[in-house]
């Protein structure tokens, strides 16, 4: 199936749709950009889907076609590691509301050939995960060996566990949450208000010109990354140290408003890179379906009412020092899973990385992903 | 594979094939993995993360909580058997832990170290200090073993809950005992137990 062009890298189709969202819209067509790795067997049981996080996208373990860094799960995915290209067949989609290929705000309107901006709908994280339904029905995809995702991966993880429970054996879960919590809510509505409050986002409308928000979203990716580090790993990364100057690797205040520290130097860098790469309204659409996200109320408020009766095995993890995420967060969805019967395992590990952890290098959580895909893959 | 711990191999030949099980402080999951050749459907708890990790790696069923805390979680009769091996005398609350088990299966093992067997009477009695023992290998200052009982402490207890031992089995080392005089030959004991 090797010469199939459905298959392979810096993929993308256009399905007919229409893509019926929570929020009332039709969504048509609807179009997904995304990659495959290794090969899909015969009997179609080794896929392994991949959901990526907020700013995250389908280049999970290739070079990234405007930074040219290497995917961004090449810890997990590729030769070797728990998710292998010699054993499965990986899939990872663009998420619906992103900028990297999928339909999303600054895709054109079919009934205007303009770009969507604002026009285009609200999206939910169960909108994104029946795209990629779409997507893996186009594959041939029926069921899913297993659906890996961290942060908002997880999340579209968990909805695809409580939506389709008969299409996915394995669940991996990491760093992640049943539902957004004030405090999520609230870091986000502050990334949205700095974009929002750039002169240049003109209500969503900047495609024409090529002036985007660039400042509103820097400041926005600023703070939300603050979000995803550890106070201990600032400081031990940073500390109160001064960025260097010509003349004095030292540094010194300046009494003015450069930026003296290194980690404000860090955090501009952080924004600067990241308008590159991302469109501002994109990013407005995913922390909105993030903001909305909550699996129990689905569910008459009941967690385990999600996964009553599943037969889809769960692994959650979280770390010690993810504040955005906190192990709390994991462990209400385990009591839930414990209360509905369903396999789960969990385990808090150890990191001074805090969110981002999950993209780091741990090897334990390279060992509990490896050893709960396989278990599920021999039984 | 190195052999079962003494109690853990009485537990494993005494499960039924085939059964569902929940195994609370499952340490790494050697029994579990035992138990998984039975074709069990296997569940742990473990409070470590390492041991968590370990047990998750060999591809078992095991989540990081506490006995005391999380097994509130669980349904009535989720499981056959529920397995608390060497764990009671750890618990902040052990009848609160062995009113969860109950609930929670329809059978429960329980494995403890026994506080009177004589070398531990010895040590107290004619030595003055608290004893260390194979069985109760640390000292004082950093025992997890907060509630210490006797084999006839653990009878009296199920009697007064109301609970039907349907065997018992008394160890020293990983030699078997008679029922005579357990409560003093006994280094440690394990109960299968019924509502």
């Amino acid at each position: 199936m090797t010469d199939d062009s459905r298959f392979g890298l810096a993929r993308s189709v256009t399905l007919a749709g229409p893509l019926l969202l929570d929020g009332g819209a039709r969504l048509a067509p609807v179009e997904i950009a995304y990659e495959t790795y290794g090969t899909l067997d015969a009997n179609r049981s080794n896929a392994v889907l991949i959901c990526h996080a907020l700013t995250g996208d389908q280049h999970v373990a290739s070079t990234h076609p405007i930074t040219g860094k290497p995917g961004w799960w090449t810890r997990m995915v590729g030769a070797g590691k728990p998710i292998d290209p010699a054993r499965h067949f990986i899939v990872c989609a663009n998420v619906l509301g992103s900028c990297l290929g999928s339909s999303g705000p600054a895709s054109a309107d079919p009934a205007t050939n303009s770009p969507f901006a604002m026009r285009f709908p609200v999206i939910t994280i169960r909108d994104m995960v029946r795209a990629q339904a779409m997507l893996l029905d186009h594959l041939g995809i029926e069921r899913l060996s297993a659906a890996v995702g961290g942060s908002m991966g997880g999340m579209q993880v968990l909805q695809w566990a409580a939506t389709y429970p008969d299409r996915v054996r394995s669940a991996v879960v990491i760093a992640s949450a049943a539902r957004h919590s004030a405090q999520n809510i609230a870091f986000h509505e502050v990334g949205r208000q700095a974009i929002m409050a750039d002169p240049k986002w003109r209500g969503g409308n900047y495609y024409a010109d090529g002036d985007p928000p660039a400042a509103g979203l820097a400041v926005a990716r600023m703070a939300a990354h603050i979000t995803y580090l550890s106070e201990a790993g600032l400081t031990e990364k940073f500390g109160r140290r001064l960025q260097a100057r010509e003349g004095n690797k030292n540094g010194a205040k300046s009494f003015g408003f450069d930026a003296d520290f290194q980690i404000e130097s860090y955090l501009r860098h952080q924004g600067i890179s990241f308008v590159d790469r991302f469109d501002a309204n994109s990013y407005l659409y995913i922390t909105r379906a993030m903001d909305y996200f909550d699996v129990a109320e689905e569910h008459g408020g009941l967690l385990a009412n999600a996964f009553r009766g599943t037969a889809t095995r769960f692994c959650l993890v979280s770390f010690d020092t993810d504040w955005l995420y906190p192990t709390a967060e994991s462990r209400a969805i385990v009591h839930a899973l414990n209360a509905a019967g369903a396999p789960v395992s969990f385990v808090e590990l150890s990191s001074p990385f805090g969110h981002d952890a999950f993209l780091l290098d741990v090897p334990e959580l390279n060992r509990v992903v490896d050893g709960f895909l396989r278990a599920g893959e021999s039984a | 594979m190195s052999a079962l711990r003494p109690d853990l191999a009485i537990i494993a030949d005494h499960v039924a094939a085939g059964s569902r099980v929940l195994d609370v402080g499952c340490g790494d999951g050697e029994l579990m993995d035992v138990l998984r050749a039975k074709s069990c459907d296997a569940r742990g708890i473990e409070i470590d993360p390492a041991n968590v990790s370990l047990a998750v790696g060999r591809g078992l069923s095991v989540v990081q909580g506490d006995a005391d805390t999380d097994l509130v979680n669980y349904p009535d009769n989720a499981f056959d058997y529920a397995i608390l091996s060497q764990t009671l005398q750890t618990a902040r609350a052990p009848d609160k832990v062995l009113g969860e088990l109950m609930r929670i299966g329809r059978h429960a093992f329980v494995s403890f170290p026994n506080f009177a067997y004589w070398r531990v009477r010895l040590s107290l009695a004619w030595g003055g200090r608290m004893p260390v023992t194979p069985a109760l290998p640390v000292s004082w200052y950093e025992t997890q073993n907060i509630h210490q009982l006797t084999i006839d402490d653990f009878r009296a207890f199920v009697k007064e809950r109301g609970l039907t031992v349907e065997q018992a089995w008394f160890l020293t080392g990983a030699r078997r005992r008679g029922a005579a005089a357990a409560n003093l030959r006994a280094e440690h004991a394990v109960f299968l137990l019924r509502r």
